[in-house]
């Protein structure tokens, strides 16, 4: 049996030929998230599938280095996908790759690698992690003259708004994600104006890191294409509830869904039970990470339905993590949903720390602490205090003063990312804190 | 490009059982109805071969026969169909024909003369194009194409889809799939077949999602074949 890797390129080389494709779009990550990518001739696909292409990666967030500049662009076949948006006659294609030094070795700076490293370390453990993220987003009017997001519909919470312009936006994108290899389980209208929510099918952890990145880029690009803006800013309306990234998180050992146990009344096993109280010991170290902007924190308030507190329950949605019921007898579907996470995270620096910290709560056996089933939001501190529970990071720097500390995500992203991403983010912490806001100006100008 | 040749069929109706034969053989054929469209519809290559029926409108076949000979290309691999009253025809015709079968014919025994006739030109015909219910895999050049229409598949998607159209109407185990697609060493797991099953689905559309069923407690099955109903 040929070598599948060999197999692979064949595969992808002679598709390339085949479907007649003009550019090669070689897409990666930066360090906070956002979609990178250049474009090759079909006539490099061959050398870049053996030996990577190299490029400058000086001027990629995170990627710069003191004394090396240039890294390697190393295509990924198996996630090879012709763009179905682009007309025929110019056909493109993208494929995600792994960035590494020009030896070969991973590239510290490459959030792909970190979250091959991670998943490997689960694998000597013999877990596969599995990732279903519901993702929220808004639909705005393009550029109002004073900057302010404008809505374009008033719809709410499965509103039925069939003439609208945001529906059908929302189902050419359906259509388009599907063709991408990305199945869509649910999709509705959320409780906010211009809100929507689109559901994945569970996948392995890479392959949903890459999905993630690939929807982010699909729902822009169909709304651009009718002249709207799509955003995942996590709060980008004051008053309404934010955008936040819930994720169905499982381990699977073997075949078998190593969070499922018959003998719970939850049907959760110890694995499951001690993956959470990892979770939720290490929740503020990670916030950081899995909550990254200034604006995040103004979704992670009482009153919106996102969570507050580190806290979990079987159906309360103010906790921090809530254990979904899963369809009778289908032990498969045993999972836990993590609330805290916003869209606009950088999904495979957010998989690594979620997955690191549930870990930690594994190998070192972590006792669940009682369930939290009373609405937290009605609870006064004391009273909070009394049971134990604490707050999720109140504002960025919050988190990155707790992230700071924390070796266990210094391990998980790697001390050269680490160090990257809390000096990124204590500078943007700097620039908002300098920052007069219209708030001051409405509340202290005039009566002070 | 084509890698399989083409084959002129005689008259260009040919009898279902014999279109179906040549289809679920993966052969590429034309029909002719007469010896200037055989000549209009000669691939520049020249055609692999041709399957001359006899038995309803001797004159007419014998006539193909001649005329696929004088081509500039002549063809020189000729089966020609008759019933077992002509045989005596053969005689003063020997230069006509490479090879005969006698109507009607059993599928096993067209499909195994064409292989012996071919076996210079193919090693494998059968294996090149696989097809069912409009689905259209090109194992040569990876293409899959559903009514026509390119069908753009990930490596790993490709050859799940290969292996359920090469077997189609057999349940499979997920354990069985994972085996025989990815191969023993794989790590993910059953559930990376589920994966898979799903994302070819979506990609298939809600109209021919159930090309790929789910069969209870046993694991998936694609389809029932077109030619058994």
């Amino acid at each position: 049996m040929p070598d599948m890797r060999d197999a692979q390129r064949d595969y992808v080389l002679r598709t390339v030929e085949e479907r007649g494709i003009r550019l090669v779009r070689l897409w990666f990550t930066d360090v906070l998230g956002n979609l990178k990518s250049f474009a090759i001739s079909p006539a490099e696909m061959e050398n870049a599938l053996n030996d990577g292409m190299s490029f400058d990666g000086s001027s990629i967030d995170g990627y710069g280095r003191v004394q090396e500049a240039d890294v390697l662009a190393l295509p990924d076949p198996n996630t090879f996908e012709v763009l179905p948006w682009v007309d025929s006659k110019s056909a493109e294609a993208r494929v995600f790759c792994d960035i590494a030094q020009l030896d070969g070795t991973p590239f510290d700076g490459d959030p792909r690698q970190v979250l091959r490293r991670n998943l490997d370390e689960a694998r000597r453990q013999g877990f596969v992690f599995y990732v279903a993220p519901d993702i929220e987003y808004f639909y705005f009017a393009p550029g109002a003259s004073d900057g302010r997001p404008v809505p374009l519909d008033h719809g709410g919470f499965f509103d039925l708004t069939t003439t609208d312009i945001t529906s059908a936006l929302r189902k050419e994108t359906i259509r388009t994600l599907e063709t991408m290899s990305i199945p869509v389980e649910y999709s509705f209208h959320e409780d906010s104006p211009s809100q929507h929510e689109i559901d994945l099918r569970h996948t392995d952890a890479l392959t949903m890191a890459d999905s993630v990145m690939t929807f982010r880029f699909v729902v822009k690009e169909i709304a651009a294409m009718r002249n709207v803006h799509a955003t995942f800013m996590p709060k980008p309306l004051e008053s309404v509830q934010g955008s936040g990234m819930h994720l169905h998180l499982s381990l699977f050992k073997d075949d078998v869904n190593a969070f499922h146990s018959e003998d719970d009344p939850y049907n959760l096993s110890d694995t499951a039970k001690s993956f959470m109280a990892g979770l939720l010991r290490h929740a503020g170290e990670i916030a950081a990470v899995t909550n990254q902007t200034v604006n995040s924190y103004k979704r992670l308030v009482p009153g919106f339905e996102a969570p507050v507190h580190v806290s979990w329950a079987r159906n309360n949605r103010s906790g921090l993590i809530r254990v979904p019921v899963p369809k009778r007898g289908n032990e498969l579907a045993t999972r836990i949903e993590l609330r805290s996470p916003d869209p606009a995270c950088n999904p495979y620096l957010a998989f690594s720390v979620i997955l690191a910290a549930g870990l930690r709560g594994v190998e070192q056996g972590y006792e669940l602490p009682m369930e939290s089933d009373a609405n937290l939001f009605e609870m006064g501190d004391a009273a909070l205090t009394k049971l134990g529970i604490e707050q999720l990071p109140q504002s960025l720097n919050d988190a990155l003063k707790m992230m700071e500390s924390s070796s266990l995500v210094a391990e998980a992203l790697g001390e050269h990312i680490f160090e990257w991403f809390l000096r990124n983010k204590r500078a943007e912490w700097r620039r908002y804190k300098t920052h007069v806001s219209q708030f001051e100006i409405d509340t202290y100008l005039r009566s002070l | 490009m084509t890698s399989a040749g083409m084959l002129a069929v005689y008259p260009d109706t040919p009898s279902v059982e014999l279109a179906r034969t040549l289809d679920l053989s993966g052969y590429s054929w034309k029909g002719v109805a007469t010896p200037e469209v055989m000549n209009r519809l000669q691939p520049s290559d020249g055609w692999m071969g041709a399957i001359v029926s006899c038995d309803d409108d001797p004159d007419g076949g014998w006539a193909m026969c001649r005329a696929l000979r004088r081509l500039d290309q002549p063809v020189r691999r000729i089966l020609v169909m008759i019933t077992g009253a002509q045989i005596g025809d053969l005689e003063i015709r020997e230069n006509l024909f490479d090879d005969f079968l006698l109507t009607p014919f059993h599928p096993r025994e067209l499909e195994a003369r064409l292989r012996h006739m071919f076996y210079n030109e193919l090693t494998a015909p059968s294996s090149s194009v696989v097809e069912h219910a409009g689905l259209r895999l090109n194992l040569e050049t990876y293409q899959a194409s559903f009514g026509g229409r390119p069908l753009d598949l990930t490596y790993m998607e490709y050859e799940l889809l290969k292996y359920f159209v090469q077997n189609p109407g057999r349940a499979f185990s997920r354990e069985v799939l994972l085996s025989e697609v990815w191969g023993y060493e794989y790590f993910g797991g059953a559930r990376t077949v589920d994966v898979h099953v799903r994302r070819l689905r979506a990609k298939l559309g809600e109209e021919h999602a159930h090309l790929i069923e789910t069969v209870r407690s046993v694991g998936y099955r694609f389809g029932a074949s077109k030619w058994s109903g």
